[in-house]
């Protein structure tokens, strides 16, 4: 194999799992440190500037990071009670909002003089808002649409406020619009040509995946008082309109809408609420902690179930009749769901709520308009530039590429406004900055390290619940409690600094093992070079995950190689403080991704 | 030295032995020698053999005497017991321990300056008493806990640090243990465990004195140019003669082999080494040939390596002294206390 290149900087943002996975590329272990330390404002402004919205991320976020989390290949069962867990990153961001200081406002950037050029986003939620912060800051004019009369998009619309209280979104809303630049017209906009034929440099689409996708059995239409569409259902009960839901209810959907469908539903008067879904239960797309949190809440998810008919009474719903299936899987290793031949089953109910996807939907764009569809009703679009078929006209969030979440929304937001930014700059889109990287030296003495290398064993940190008989009588009273600072500084030493890289450098080592000795990971060996496939199974312990690189050193006298293999590295340094030649150092890699602000320089 | 213990999460893919135990489980404290110290490379490929030997940790002994190598046993198999002796008197413990309790694995780890130099006689008398153990000198050529003076095992003309020549011949401990009658004597590097760990599972296997010589770079004070005890240099002057496997049975040899190149050898425990000829034509069973080979090394500034002299047949203390095969401490009084008729018996016998 080829020495590994760690100029690159892909190299080592790679080994920083969750950093990888993230969207937004969130330097996570930094602002986990920051929290350990208690240095809650600046872990809040290292996400703010990354992620934009630490609270309302902290509180619903899809966490991509956590199942990429290194804790999670790393634990030992036998310590942890057989459930390998990765750190609790998502809840350690909501740590940075709530206990941050009170005077955050005052690091909040604030507009510039204006630069003469004016941006037009439609749709209030979160990529909208992402455009609107990354160029407000250079002095754009921008002009939010929406036909919600306050902004946050689906942020404030669908996600219930027992998961994530309306303050929040207020807040965070407020650090964006009090930069300044920014309006917000409460309307909808209902032609994108009238829009294009105003006087904008440029228009970002962040109007989201506004339609739930509709249930076509036989008595829908005859039962339609009864059955609702679950992301329009749940808005309503955002804004106040629905108080109330029959005692019966059935959730139709295994998403993470059909969850805040069916928790709503038990703060609304449903005492028998279920949840069904066409697939197994392990392929549900709701995340497994929204799976967990349903259960907890009386709710049982029942499984291979297709609705076939709502059974209804002179107009009035009587129940849902499921047709039962079993899922089989042809030589592709495509699913398909057949009938296992069982009797059909009945599950009576006074309601029913379809959470079963969502659409992309542009009755407003014109036909004529310039933008090209494809074949699935989404815009045309370059996917690093996010540049529609007509140049003026952005995309990003849902309306981009399909339903995603809040994160995706925020990266989108972050590279459209650059792109935006360049084209006005008449530099070239498809130019893309490179992220910026700090690299410092961990080594403080010989044998100290300015970092606390020292893992830590500990199992995974439950968040504190609210009691349930208390969550599920009041519809506003927020279910997590988040977890306190001595909690978090535990669940952050879980943290194993996946940033703070073992970098080697071939010329400096006598090849003496003693990092091989150390290792307690056994992920370091010198061996023989050769091609990958060989060498990742003769090293000190195989390298199994083809996922994670190997770490190819040269330059050593005997003509052999140091192999590292990343993939269960524990960042503890050992291997670097055995070393008696400096040839192995600890170096903190911050990559920071590039917005708007820095990716343009033309002086 | 570190200040953190090494971390208890280890290789999702790490294996139990027979004896029930995960090769992290023969660790011991972590070291408190200089970063990059040979020994430390040792103490792993001691672990790497009882892991391999399926060692129960409470049937083995390690004795060490006074020096950075005698420091060493508390870095490996932390759960055997230990005892730490007088300076260079840690055969005479050895040889004690096992006239008491032969059922004990017995490993005694010595540096140049325990071995060569304070403690020369005893290992002499060791070595020709023939105890059942493995004895591993760690040989680096320098005092360093005195800060680097040359020791006993020195080459003559090898440079200090300091720049200064050794003017004093240098004793060569292999050629010593094999005059003084070891069953078992190799020769080894820090710094090539593939070498080492099956030489010193098949040390440990052997049922009679095993000595091991291993070359162990002192980082820091003999690792310079001009050392001959360095990482460059033993390197560089390196002859391995052999190579060897330990296996527990007759195993099918699958690996191919050029004909005469492979020689098979039972221990007395069963155990079969398969010595794989590097080079020239090796014989270790014969012992003035081997003693002429590791002689014209030395004149010739190599550093010959590998399985340098094996008796497989050897015979041990226990076997000359006739002694009892239960351990001491297993001994009921009446087996200690037999009795006036049995004193009489005996007196009247010396009459």
């Amino acid at each position: 194999m080829k020495p590994t290149d760690i100029k690159n900087p892909d190299y080592f943002h790679k080994v920083v799992d969750c950093q990888w996975a993230c969207p937004a590329h969130t330097p996570v272990p930094e602002y986990i440190r920051l929290i350990a330390h208690g240095r809650y404002s600046d872990a809040y402004m290292i996400n703010w500037k990354s992620n934009v919205f630490p609270g309302i991320l902290g509180r619903t976020c899809d966490r991509p990071c956590e199942p990429a989390c290194r804790r999670s290949r790393v634990e030992d069962e036998t310590l942890v009670n057989g459930k390998k867990e990765p750190v609790a990153i998502c809840r350690l961001k909501r740590v940075a909002h709530d206990y941050k200081d009170d005077d955050i406002l005052d690091r909040m950037p604030k507009a510039p003089a204006k630069n003469g050029k004016r941006i037009a986003c439609v749709g209030g939620g979160p990529a909208s808002l992402t455009v609107a912060r990354d160029l407000a800051v250079l002095g754009y004019e921008i002009v939010i649409y929406d036909q919600d009369p306050q902004l946050g998009g689906f942020i404030r619309t669908q996600i219930p406020h027992f998961r994530l209280p309306e303050s929040v979104i207020d807040e965070e809303v407020g650090y964006i619009t009090g930069i300044g630049n920014i309006a917000f017209v409460h309307k909808k906009v209902d032609s994108l040509k009238a829009l294009l034929s105003e006087d904008f440099d440029a228009i970002f689409v962040g109007c989201g995946a506004p339609r739930g996708r509709e249930l076509d059995v036989p008595g829908r239409t005859e039962a339609a008082a009864n059955i609702h569409i679950g992301i329009d259902w749940l808005s309503s009960v955002s804004f106040g309109h629905t108080t109330k839901v029959g005692k019966r209810v059935i959730v139709l959907g295994g998403g993470n809408t059909a969850m805040d469908c069916c928790r709503t539903a038990r703060r609304l008067g449903g005492e028998d609420v279920k949840v069904i879904v066409r697939s197994g239960f392990e392929e549900m797309k709701a995340s497994p902690w929204e799976k967990e949190d349903a259960m907890g809440e009386d709710i049982p998810i029942l499984n291979f179930l297709v609705p076939k008919e709502v059974t209804h009474n002179d107009g009035q719903i009587t129940g849902v009749l499921f047709e039962k299936v079993k899922a089989e899987y042809d030589a592709k290793g495509r699913r398909n769901l057949v009938p296992t031949g069982e009797p059909d089953q009945h599950f009576p109910c006074d309601d029913v709520l379809v959470a079963i996807g969502q659409e992309n939907a542009f009755p407003w764009i014109e036909a004529d308009a310039g933008i090209e569809f494809d074949r699935w009703g989404l815009p045309k679009l370059d996917e690093s530039t996010l540049q529609s078929s007509q140049p003026k006209v952005f995309f990003g969030g849902d309306a981009a590429f399909g339903p995603k979440n809040i994160i995706w929304a925020a990266a989108h937001g972050h590279d459209a406004a650059i792109s935006i930014h360049k084209m006005l700059l008449g530099e070239d889109l498809t130019e893309r900055p490179a992220p910026g990287m700090n690299i410092v030296s961990q080594k403080m003495g010989i044998h100290e390290w300015s970092y606390d290398n020292d893992p830590t064993i500990d199992h995974r940190f439950k968040v504190p619940h609210r009691a349930k008989q208390e969550a599920l009588k009041d519809i506003m009273a927020e279910v997590e409690l988040g977890f306190d600072p001595q909690l978090a500084f535990k669940e952050a030493q879980r943290c194993l600094n996946c940033d703070v890289q073992t970098v080697f450098t071939g010329s400096l080592c006598i090849e003496c093992d003693a990092c091989v000795d150390i290792c307690p990971m056994d992920c370091i060996t010198f061996t023989e070079n050769g091609e990958e496939k060989d060498l990742r199974h003769r090293l000190m312990a195989p390298a199994v995950n083809p996922t994670q690189d190997l770490y190819i050193g040269n330059d050593l006298k005997t003509g052999r190689v140091m192999v590292k293999d990343e993939d269960v590295c524990l960042h503890c340094g050992l291997c670097a403080e055995r070393c008696p030649t400096g040839a192995w150092d600890m170096r903190k890699y911050y990559i920071e991704m590039t917005h708007a602000e820095q990716a343009c320089r033309t002086h | 030295m570190t200040y953190i213990t090494k971390p208890k999460l280890h290789h999702p893919s790490l294996v139990k032995n027979k004896a029930g135990y995960t090769r992290r489980d023969y660790e011991g404290a972590v070291s408190t020698l200089c970063a990059g110290c040979g020994h430390d490379s040792i103490s792993a490929a001691i672990i790497q053999a009882c892991y391999e030997l399926d060692i129960l940790p409470h049937q083995m002994a390690k004795l060490s005497g006074i020096g950075c190598s005698s420091k060493a046993p508390t870095y490996f198999v932390g759960a055997s017991h230990g005892f730490n002796t007088v300076h260079g008197r840690m055969p005479s413990v050895m040889t004690g321990a096992n006239l008491a309790n032969r059922d004990l694995i017995y490993m005694g780890v010595s540096g140049d300056g325990d071995s060569a130099s304070i403690g020369l006689g005893q290992f002499a008398h060791i070595m020709r008493r023939g105890v059942n153990m493995t004895y591993i000198v760690m040989n680096n050529g320098v005092y360093g806990l005195t800060k680097g003076q040359f020791s006993a095992t020195a080459d003559k003309g090898s440079i200090s640090k300091k720049g200064q020549a050794n003017s004093d011949e240098s004793i060569d401990l292999v050629s010593l243990a094999i005059l003084m009658g070891a069953t078992f004597v190799a020769r080894s590097f820090s710094g090539d465990k593939h070498q080492l760990v099956p030489l010193i599972k098949a040390a440990m296997s052997h049922k009679g004195a095993a000595f091991l010589d291993v070359i162990s770079p002192c980082v820091a004070f003999n690792n310079h140019a001009g050392s001959t005890k360095s990482y460059d240099y033993v390197r560089e002057h390196n002859e391995a003669l052999n190579r060897i496997d330990v296996i527990e049975s007759r195993e099918e040899i699958t690996t191919q082999y050029d004909p005469g190149t492979l020689t098979t050898v039972q221990q007395h425990d069963g155990s079969i080494l398969r010595l794989r000829k590097l080079g020239e034509d090796y014989d270790p069973s014969d012992k003035i040939a081997a003693m002429k080979r590791v002689q014209e090394g030395l004149a010739a500034g190599e550093v010959v390596t590998g399985l340098l002299y094996l008796d497989a047949a050897p015979k041990d203390l226990h076997h000359h002294l006739n002694t009892v095969e239960a351990p001491l401490n297993t001994l009921g009084t009446s087996d200690l206390c037999p009795g006036s008729a049995t004193l009489d018996r005996i007196n009247a016998g010396l009459r």
